[in-house]
């Protein structure tokens, strides 16, 4: 996916840092809820304030989410593994050290050496996962005039750090790896990983090379928010950083934020000097020997993981693999897909549905599917309405646009507003009749052979029948009242 | 044995303010310990590996359960400036574009 | 017979089973015996006599049963790196001035279980960095054997407290000899356990690897109850051993019959004062006539222990001190515009000299480009000191050698020479490497100054250094030595208690 410029052919080279919270209980270190919102600083205890004397110990599911993490990317578990502290001064890490995983020499992280398959258009490119760690997260900051507020909440919270090779060759595939890297993160129920609640978190590397060339200077990308910010964001990283060298410039190493509303990413200036973090082992924590009996404890338990549920939507439903990959684009989706087809007979119709109409609504107003009000029977009991005929197909998106704003069930809605479809023949008959009597010019078309007459006559129909009518049964009585297939 | 600059360094890695007078006596002081400490350099250590820990264990963990915390009064007891539950700092600043 | 405040807390615990004793009536003595002391010695940094008289009202009845918990009604001094609720902890630091931990140490927990009344906080060199307690920020504490000297450091005042009367029993820590080597200062017992024996959930970090609470008393029997009360796995300390707590103080034995001793060669080389080098030979002797087989045997990397120490234990320092930064709590400085300025200046005004050496000395260690020449390799030479003891407790049960290379030395005399103060470590230093158990027992005097024996053993086997340390000591009468009272002459010897 290399670009082609007129002159120098550069590729843009993109690594991932994706740091993904766990869904624990607990704290990565404590006994401290893991929990979003609430006041300030009332979810913490010694260990996660840092408070003089305190020590950490190691939540074991932690440990059990990381290793199936590791499986569910195919990477290798490294059977020793050890935390390090990573030093350095920051008002939302109250220890002014992070416990994390170091990679150095002779300590290997938790896993290391892992795949996404990644579908992009046609393809299915193959992406790198160099490691797999833990560690815990810090403190949240807000910022005010002239001073900054701590909250320590977040401070323990586990986390675990997925970095991909630099195998990434443009903005859009990092989007798509994400995504791919998110819903095998949900499948396995090792994170709810929403990148606009922070439970997923991603920093990107991005660097230009000469097709065949050397390695370019690479930037570190931060504060990318949301999915479409991540793409965004490294369009412009990578435009400015072609604009560079084509201008004969070198690039900086250094980390740039990305400004959400002025779309730029800029130079932080508060890291003047290279960071050293001076790593060192974690006197205060034991290793981790993790044993084959320990990973085949997980393994057993692996839920059923993307790739797995496409295939089987699409042998088990009859789905088109194109639709089972946008189905299984999030866990929640998948699950909202299968309830709902344990309701409703015909999977194609419901897939159409939720990849069309609920999809476009879910993007416009920026929700997920496990947050509106319409759920799994809901959605069924609408394509009942629709399946029997008692409602059109046109009827039925307007009932579901009511559904999604107000979440009122399907039934009620046409009720209320009269949308019941008239399939009563004899009913319809008489209103053919009448539009065959008002309008002889076109009835004359009709017969004459212009098929296009017909559509007008049904539509005068549907005129009386204020769209009410069964627009299938009409067209069949319209042809069989002038004698015409 | 370590120069003025590499004190200035190690002093701002530690977040540790010095008077000149003081960035002096610690090169001084710190360039006899170190050489004192260099007489490792002479020892064959061989094939021996790190020990960073006293103790071989290995595996301490313990069960993802919630436990009591602190309140935020208890959290936020010692603290030298609080605001609305959040402990104050001066700011963080992430320097704005310039364009 | 002694006034209650200088006897045992064995004891003690039988006066009040007799009912000739309370509690309350040990705590009123006590703090008789501290105010006639401490504004001399200065021992202590915090009390609370109301408090200590509340606790001990409770246990004045409990202990008359007979099955009162073992250390019921006994009065015990913490070191004040040890954090407690009800009162400050700070290090003997500024920066900690006023701090008041919102929970308490593990080892507290279990002393309170045990029915020991916490008598107060007592004064320690900053951080625990220090060999003598000049470093404290709040003023040494004085030798109550001579008060123109050291007590020792850095639990100088907690082992000053048990020495003088102030406190019956004491907790210290030690990182580097800590506790052994004032303890000899003081002609007390003072026993490191071994690394993951006691608990460190509550003891301010000063190295991670290398620190152990442990008892301070006038007798063995009393360090091993002590210990006994406050030994065993914590949940909340990832590095304390799940290994069971024998009965130590009722399996203490007066024989020494078929133990084999090694004499520590390493530590008899240049440096060590004639005086104490004698002392201490005697006292092997006594070792050898209570019926222990002693022989020479070599630790050939001893000499390397205190430059590995002083890049280990700094360095995990310099990281274990970053929190201390004026956000969260402790001292912050004022009129900070920005956060580099808050972090810096704070420290700079809350920290003393020493620690700030320790501080930009283990951030050198660690720091890009050094790490490998300085911190990995003082690893590794850890790594070979633990194998020298190996070697040599294949060969015997316990090691044997002096505390420090001197007795107290006089305030004022090394503070300005930082190396020459470190120096002071030399014989204790190598245990904390290999996180094996020390105790020291007075075994002499030299010029009216005590001088302590080091007993290195095993890990996990406290009991046979106990054992050795608990024979020699019934077999001499060093133990019951008291300091003078009040402004004794300097250096006399003092009478024994009547």
């Amino acid at each position: 996916m290399s670009r082609v410029d007129a002159g120098v052919r550069h590729e843009t080279v993109i690594g991932l840092e994706v740091h993904v919270q766990l869904n624990t209980a607990s704290k990565m270190f404590c006994g401290c809820a893991v929990a979003f919102g609430g006041a300030p600083n009332t979810r913490t205890c010694p260990v996660c304030l840092g408070l003089p004397g305190s020590l950490p110990v190691l939540n074991r599911r932690a440990v059990d989410l990381g290793i199936r993490t590791a499986l569910a990317l195919g990477c290798r578990i490294n059977p020793v593994s050890q935390f390090h502290r990573k030093n350095y001064y920051y008002p939302d890490l109250p220890k002014n050290y992070q416990i994390s995983q170091y990679e150095y020499k002779d300590h290997p992280p938790l896993a290391s050496g892992g795949l996404l398959r990644v579908s992009s258009g046609n393809e299915v490119v193959e992406i790198g996962i160099r490691r797999v760690h833990l560690e815990e997260d810090t403190g949240k900051l807000v910022h005010a005039e002239g001073r900054s507020l701590v909250d320590y909440n977040r401070c323990g919270t586990p986390l675990m750090e997925v970095v991909s090779e630099p195998d990434l060759h443009s903005p859009e595939e990092a989007r798509l790896f994400l995504i791919h890297l998110r819903a095998v993160l949900q499948f396995a129920e090792v994170t709810s990983g929403r990148l606009e609640e922070g439970t997923l978190r991603c920093d990107a590397n991005l660097s230009l090379r000469p097709a065949g060339g050397p390695h370019g200077t690479r930037t570190e990308i931060k504060n990318m928010n949301s999915l479409r910010s991540v793409e965004r964001a490294l369009r412009f990283e990578e435009a400015r950083q072609r604009q560079a060298l084509e201008r004969g410039e070198e690039v900086v190493q250094e980390t740039r934020h990305w400004d959400e509303d002025r779309e730029v990413t800029f130079a932080s200036r508060e890291k003047e000097e290279a960071q050293d973090y001076r790593y060192f082992p974690e006197p205060d924590l034991a290793p981790l020997q993790i044993d084959a009996a320990w990973v085949d404890r997980i393994r057993a338990g692996l839920p059923e993981l993307p790739e797995a549920r496409r295939r089987r939507f699409v042998e088990a439903f009859g789905i088109p693999a194109h639709d089972a990959e946008l189905l299984t684009a999030t866990r929640a989706m998948a699950e909202f897909f299968e309830e709902t087809a344990r309701r409703f007979p015909k999977p194609k119709i419901i897939s159409n549905w939720l990849i069309g109409d609920v999809a476009a609504y879910l993007n416009a107003a920026g929700r997920e599917i496990e947050e509106i009000p319409v759920r799994p029977e809901h959605l069924a009991g609408l394509l009942v309405l629709v399946d029997t005929g008692k409602i059109s197909g046109r009827s039925a998106k307007e009932v579901l646009e009511d559904m999604l704003r107000t979440g009122r069930p399907a039934d009620a809605i046409v009720q209320e507003r009269g949308l019941v479809q008239i399939s009563d023949e004899a009913m319809l008959a008489a209103v053919v009749q009448e539009v065959i009597v008002e309008h002889p010019g076109p009835v004359g078309d009709v017969r004459a052979g212009k098929d296009q007459a017909v559509t007008f006559l049904v539509g005068q129909v549907m005129k009386k029948t204020r769209g009410r009518a069964n627009p299938a049964m009409v067209n069949r009585l319209v042809r069989e009242r002038l004698g015409v297939g | 044995m370590i120069d003025d600059r590499t004190v200035a360094r190690v002093a701002r890695l530690s977040r540790l303010e010095l008077s000149p007078e003081e960035r002096d006596r610690f090169r001084h002081q710190l360039g006899d310990i170190l050489a004192y400490v260099q007489r490792l350099n002479a020892l064959d250590l061989g094939d021996a590996p790190p020990t960073a820990r006293p103790r071989p264990a290995a595996n301490v963990l313990r069960e993802d359960e919630v436990r009591p915390c602190l309140s935020q009064e208890e959290a936020l007891a010692n603290a030298p400036v609080v605001e609305n539950g959040y402990v104050v700092v001066p700011p963080v600043i992430i320097e704005e574009p310039s364009e | 017979m002694s006034a209650l405040a200088d006897l045992s807390a064995g004891d003690l615990r039988e006066k009040f089973r007799r009912g000739e004793t309370s509690p309350t009536e040990v705590i009123r003595a006590l703090f008789e015996r501290i105010e006639a002391e401490d504004e001399r010695l200065h021992a202590y940094l915090f009390l609370d006599r109301d408090a200590a008289l509340a606790e001990a009202a409770r246990w004045d009845g409990a202990v008359r049963g007979g099955d009162a918990p073992p250390l019921a009604g006994i009065p015990v001094a913490l070191k004040d790196n040890i954090c407690t609720r009800h009162s400050p902890t700070t290090c003997g630091s500024r920066i900690l001035a006023g701090f008041r931990s919102p929970y308490e140490a593990t080892v507290v927990t279990r002393l309170r279980g045990a029915g020991a009344i916490i008598v107060g906080k007592a004064n320690c060199d900053e951080f625990a960095m220090g060999s003598s307690t000049e470093n404290s920020a709040f003023g040494p504490t004085r030798n109550p054997w001579d008060e123109t000297r050291v007590p020792g450091g850095t639990s100088g005042g907690p082992t000053a407290a048990v020495a003088a009367g102030e406190a019956t029993l004491a907790l210290g820590s030690d990182t580097g000899g800590s506790i052994r080597q004032p303890a000899a200062f003081c002609g007390v017992v003072g026993m490191k356990p071994t690394y993951g024996r006691v608990s460190r959930y509550g003891l301010v970090a000063f190295a991670s690897s290398l620190d152990q609470i442990g008892p301070i008393a006038r007798s063995v029997r009393d360090a091993a109850l002590l210990l006994e009360a406050i030994a065993g796995r914590d949940p909340a300390d990832s590095t304390s051993a799940d290994v069971e707590v024998p009965a130590y103080a009722d399996r203490l034995t007066t024989s020494l019959r078929g133990l084999r001793l090694g004499i520590v060669k390493e530590f008899f080389a240049e440096g060590l004062d004639a005086g104490v080098a004698g002392a201490v030979r005697e006292a092997i002797e006594t070792c050898r006539a209570l019926g222990a087989a002693c022989e020479e045997v070599s630790l050939p990397h001893a000499s390397y222990a205190l430059p590995a120490y002083y890049i280990i234990a700094p360095a995990e320092a310099s990281s274990n001190l970053a929190r201390y930064a004026g956000v969260q709590y402790g001292y912050r400085t004022r009129d900070a515009a920005d956060l580099v300025t808050l972090y810096s200046r704070t420290r700079r005004e809350g920290f003393g000299a020493e620690v700030k050496r320790r501080i930009m000395l283990g951030t050198y260690a660690l720091s890009a480009g050094y790490y490998e020449a300085f911190y990995l390799r003082a690893l590794r030479v850890r790594t070979r000191i633990r194998q020298d003891f190996e070697a040599a407790f294949a060969r015997f049960d316990a090691l044997v050698g002096p505390v420090t290379p001197t007795t107290a030395f006089r305030l004022g005399e090394k503070v300005d020479d930082p190396l020459q103060m470190y120096l002071s470590d030399v014989y204790t230093v190598p245990l904390n490497l290999a996180g094996l158990p020390g105790i020291s027992v007075p075994c002499g005097f030299v010029g009216g100054l005590p001088v302590g024996l080091q007993v290195v053993g095993r890990a996990f086997d406290e009991q046979t250094i106990l054992n050795v340390a608990h024979a020699f000591e019934q077999a001499t009468e060093f133990h019951t030595r008291r300091p003078p009272r009040g402004r004794a002459a300097r250096g006399a010897p003092a009478a024994k208690a009547p």
